[in-house]
């Protein structure tokens, strides 16, 4: 066998994997988005661009996701960040493991169950309960954005804390007695030093949670009782109740370029800051 | 090389900076015991010993990484015990230089000044920048990136970024520990250059006796967290106080045994078979356990003159000089360097064969062994 035939050999598997499970899928959906819905739901071959045009009936869900998953990964970002420092940098390296044993544990249980739990959290005999002791009245959280945005920031909190985790714990520490030894204080030395170095985690953790958000359908649809709905809500809907599979998949269509659109903006974004920095993988 | 025997003339200056009693403690673990010591301004100290022995903990002290458990460290005449790193006129070459990966080699060397405030012009930066890098003979590199720098030009990438603002001490932790032997000499030469020309007081930590004999005015030897003797090479060379002190500086052979008698100044150690006369280092006391200790330079080697009768077990060529192993029935193995006009005067000897060792009582020392 020529070594030619045992690479195509050995990248077969992974080649059919990919064909079966993203090329076609994605050829079926553009396909069916340029179909028409059958009678009883469905889908009827044809070529219109009627689904297309019929995109603003669902511009509420493409708003709630563009403002929510961005602000949602900032949130995450600004929860994150800290406390991926804290357990680099700051805690006693004997209780390292446990600290981070219990950031993953969350992930032991199902999101779905996690989410119950924060729909009586925020539901009316949970915080709004506490706040109406305190005075507080009428407060609502639960189907609200702010429970939507709890929900993301709960479950998606480990997969930033990780990436900017390994930055940070990477980081020579000599570099900061470095900067002070310079006469830097410790938080310009944090600002010049820590910050940019820890950036490739930060980008990595940005791009995880981001990509994620934008596909999200369970957390909007527990916490945000239908008020507060993404894309994923709209398709689940599209797809399962009403059964229109050329809208659903017009739908689909264009959430996966809105996805590759910002995030070649924002791997651009990344490159044109990271020019030169070929010193720190940032992917 | 330091050709003056004393130390840096100091009379009526006061110490750049002093340790007083500065002792650091981990735990149970001392690492700094009661460290007294005046460093000169000028001056080029080495602090020698081995790993552990606390000289970096010193250096650190110094530098404000350390805060001191007991005693206190002065620069300037002020106690800076709590003063932070970021306040001290200091500045450091890390060991492992500790140049920052994301920043150009511009960056790096002008980090220092752009921490002062007020910050010091653009066009200011990149004239000291342009200078330092001529100082240290890397001038053109401001935009090349740490990594495409080799060992040898990072460390002076290092050395520029420690000097640019001018430190009243420059600290200098294991400077060329990752440099290979014939770059390490000369970065030796142009450090002790560099040194002198810019008049800054020198702290250096080292291991290596070597770089501390070439280079520095005086050096500080340590063992234990301690100081055992501080005193110019010369005077650790020749006057050792002990005989970890002439063990650690230069290469010494030792012979044990008690000092059994006392002749003005010199002295009859009882060895194996034999007695062995040298000078009377300081504080040996009759009936003590000693060491004779003799340098492998001053043993005379010849075929068939007067002293020990030896046994030649290896021949080292080194150059100039050759280093022989040898072997004596009651003393055991040492060491005997001939060099090139012994050679000519005596021929070479090869291994296996009988041969004699000489040397003068003037030229052996008897030491305290602690």
């Amino acid at each position: 066998m020529s070594p030619k035939l045992i690479n195509r050999l050995l990248l077969a598997p992974a080649g059919l994997w990919l064909l079966t499970m993203l090329v076609l899928p994605i050829v079926v959906v553009v396909v069916f988005s340029f179909g028409e819905r059958a009678q009883a739901g469905g889908y009827v071959p044809a070529f219109t661009l009627e689904q297309y045009l019929n995109l603003p009936a669902r511009w509420k869900a493409f708003q709630n996701t563009l403002t929510l998953a961005p602000v949602g990964t900032l949130i995450v970002l600004l929860i994150a960040y800290p406390l991926a420092y804290y357990l680099a940098i700051k805690a006693n390296p004997k209780w390292r493991t446990l600290l981070l044993i219990l950031v993953i544990v969350p992930f032991w249980t199902s999101i779905l169950i996690r989410s119950y739990a924060w729909i009586f959290i925020l539901g009316g005999r949970g915080i709004p309960a506490i706040l109406e002791f305190f005075g507080l009245e009428g407060i609502r959280l639960i189907n609200t954005p702010f429970a939507v945005l709890a929900g993301i920031v709960y479950g998606y909190l480990p997969l930033m804390v990780f990436p900017i985790y390994v930055s940070l714990e990477r980081l020579d520490k000599r570099l900061l007695e470095a900067s002070a030894d310079l006469g830097s204080p410790p938080w310009r030395s944090f600002l010049q030093i820590t910050l940019p170095l820890s950036l490739p985690g930060v980008a990595t953790g940005c791009m995880l949670v981001f990509i994620l958000l934008m596909g999200e359908f369970l957390i909007p649809a527990m916490l945000g009782g239908g008020k507060v709905f993404f894309v994923g809500n709209a398709l689940v809907d599209l797809f399962l109740q009403s059964r229109n599979w050329p809208f659903g998949s017009a739908v689909a269509v264009a959430l996966v370029l809105v996805m590759l659109v910002s995030v070649t903006i924002y791997m651009r974004a990344i490159k044109r800051w990271g020019n030169g920095r070929d010193d720190v993988s940032l992917m | 090389m330091q050709s003056a025997d004393t130390p840096t003339s100091n009379a009526g200056r006061a110490p750049i900076a002093e340790f007083r009693a500065a002792t650091k403690q981990y735990g149970a673990v001392t690492a700094a015991d009661q460290i007294d010591l005046a460093i000169m301004p000028g001056e080029f100290l080495s602090f020698l010993g081995p790993s552990g022995c606390g000289k970096t903990t010193a250096l650190r002290m110094l530098a404000g990484f350390e805060v001191p458990s007991s005693g206190s460290v002065h620069l300037d005449g002020q106690q800076v015990n709590l003063v932070p790193p970021h306040k001290r006129p200091v500045n450091m070459v890390f060991q492992h230089y500790a140049l920052f990966p994301h920043m150009t080699v511009a960056d790096n060397i002008s980090y220092g000044l752009r921490q002062q405030r007020p910050k010091p012009a653009a066009a200011e930066i990149t004239r000291r920048v342009e200078e330092t890098l001529t100082t240290v003979r890397l001038p053109g590199f401001e935009q090349r990136r740490i990594w495409e720098m080799s060992g040898g030009q990072q460390q002076r990438v290092a050395l520029a970024r420690a000097l640019i603002n001018q430190p009243k001490i420059l600290l200098l932790d294991e400077p060329m520990a990752a440099l290979d032997r014939k770059l390490r000499r000369e970065m030796q030469i142009e450090l002790q250059s560099l040194q002198r020309a810019l008049g800054i007081t020198f702290v250096l930590v080292t291991h290596d006796q070597e770089e501390a004999l070439s280079m520095s005015d005086r050096i500080c030897i340590m063992r234990a967290g301690r100081i055992v003797q501080i005193g110019t090479p010369r005077q650790l060379y020749d006057a050792p106080l002990n005989r970890y002190v002439a063990d650690f500086v230069g290469k010494s052979n030792f012979f044990a045994g008690p000092l059994s008698q006392i002749d003005g100044p010199i002295g009859t150690v009882s060895l194996p078979g034999q007695s062995g006369q040298g000078r009377l280092g300081q504080g040996v006391q009759k009936g003590a356990n000693v060491s004779l200790s003799v340098r492998p330079e001053q043993i005379t080697l010849t075929h068939s003159g007067p002293g020990l009768e030896v046994l030649i077990k290896n021949r080292i060529f080194l150059g100039e000089h050759t280093e022989y192993l040898v072997n004596h029935g009651d003393l055991g193995d040492f060491l005997i360097l001939v060099s090139r006009q012994g050679e000519a005067l005596e021929g070479t000897f090869e291994p296996g064969e009988p041969a004699r060792a000489h040397w003068k009582p003037e030229a052996a020392l008897i030491l305290n062994n602690d």
